[in-house]
């Protein structure tokens, strides 16, 4: 009894580990598991910006800031990407599709002396990323999530993407990245979460 | 000159201070705001929770009064955002 208890354990351990790696196991990095569902995460209450009002800025380390309104930020080459987000509270979820704008499109020409990033949000959030991570097909500035304008919940009308690295650096509700020299700790990373944050090193926490 | 490094002592001093404050029950707690000043007891300040720490913000004013974050078993708690609290001993 006790033998065929511990058979059952294996094999059904064996048969869950055999099933994560055919779907997924590649591409969940240390730590996360995979979700369907797209959970909400919010560190204040949901801004409520009229498209009219809205614009987005590139600033700081730039001679001539840039700034585009709602009707010119539309007319701007989009791109739709399908990525793997993996979130920093442990869930991943797999082909995510997006619809937005390149940030090397809004950075074309741009001559900065920058190597940092921070991206700032409506309500007042922050997140720093190197210039590098969202240059050269790394990141987005994203209004549609599968189809769909993006929800309010979900950073809607327009949101920061940088899959590659934990997601609370693809600010919702984004307006603007300004260029900068040095680094700043955004909203998180000034309380003990980490500079950077690469999933795949669980760069989690200060220290990781 | 000499008195006044006298008097100067290390952390350790304040280590039994330091933990009477922190064990008290603070639900009763009151924090001054410090961007509008409102005083608030910590029963009615508004909290987020479904994030990567926990965001405590003021009623009044929804500016952030507290950040603390929980991870590979140590706290982080920013408090910037509360310019003085208030509570009874205990
Ligand atoms: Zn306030």
């Amino acid at each position: 009894m006790r033998d065929t208890q511990r058979l059952m354990g294996f094999v059904s351990r064996g048969f869950r580990g055999k099933r994560r790696d055919t779907a997924s196991s590649s591409r969940v990095p240390p730590g996360q598991y995979v979700v369907t569902d797209f959970p909400v995460l919010s560190a204040g209450p949901t801004p409520r910006v009229e498209v009219d009002q809205w614009t987005f800025s590139i600033e700081g380390e730039i001679d001539e800031p840039r700034r585009w309104t709602w009707k010119e930020f539309q007319a701007l080459p989009t791109e739709t990407v399908t990525k793997d987000i993996h979130c920093v509270t442990k869930w991943s979820k797999l082909d995510t599709s997006w619809k937005g704008v390149s940030v090397d499109t809004l950075m074309e020409g741009v001559e900065t002396a920058a190597e940092f990033t921070t991206i700032y949000s409506d309500g007042g959030y922050t997140t720093n990323v190197p210039l590098d991570d969202i240059t050269g097909n790394k990141a987005w500035v994203v209004y549609e999530f599968d189809g769909q304008p993006l929800q309010p919940e979900h950073g809607g009308p327009v949101r920061f993407l940088v899959p590659h690295l934990y997601f609370w650096k693809s600010a919702k509700w984004v307006r603007g990245i300004r260029l900068e020299k040095d680094e700043h700790p955004g909203f998180w990373e000034s309380n003990g979460y980490n500079m950077y944050g690469d999933p795949w090193r669980e760069q989690r926490y200060w220290g990781d | 000159m000499t008195q006044v490094q006298d008097m100067k002592l290390d952390g350790n001093a304040i280590a039994g201070l330091l933990r009477e404050i922190f064990a008290v029950e603070m639900t009763t707690a009151r924090g001054t705001c410090a961007s509008c000043g409102a005083v608030n007891e910590v029963g009615r300040v508004e909290v987020y929770i479904h994030a990567p720490g926990t965001v405590v913000r003021c009623p009044d004013c929804e500016q952030v009064l507290m950040r603390v974050v929980h991870g590979r078993g140590r706290y982080w708690v920013d408090m910037t955002g509360v310019r003085c609290l208030e509570f009874a001993e205990s």
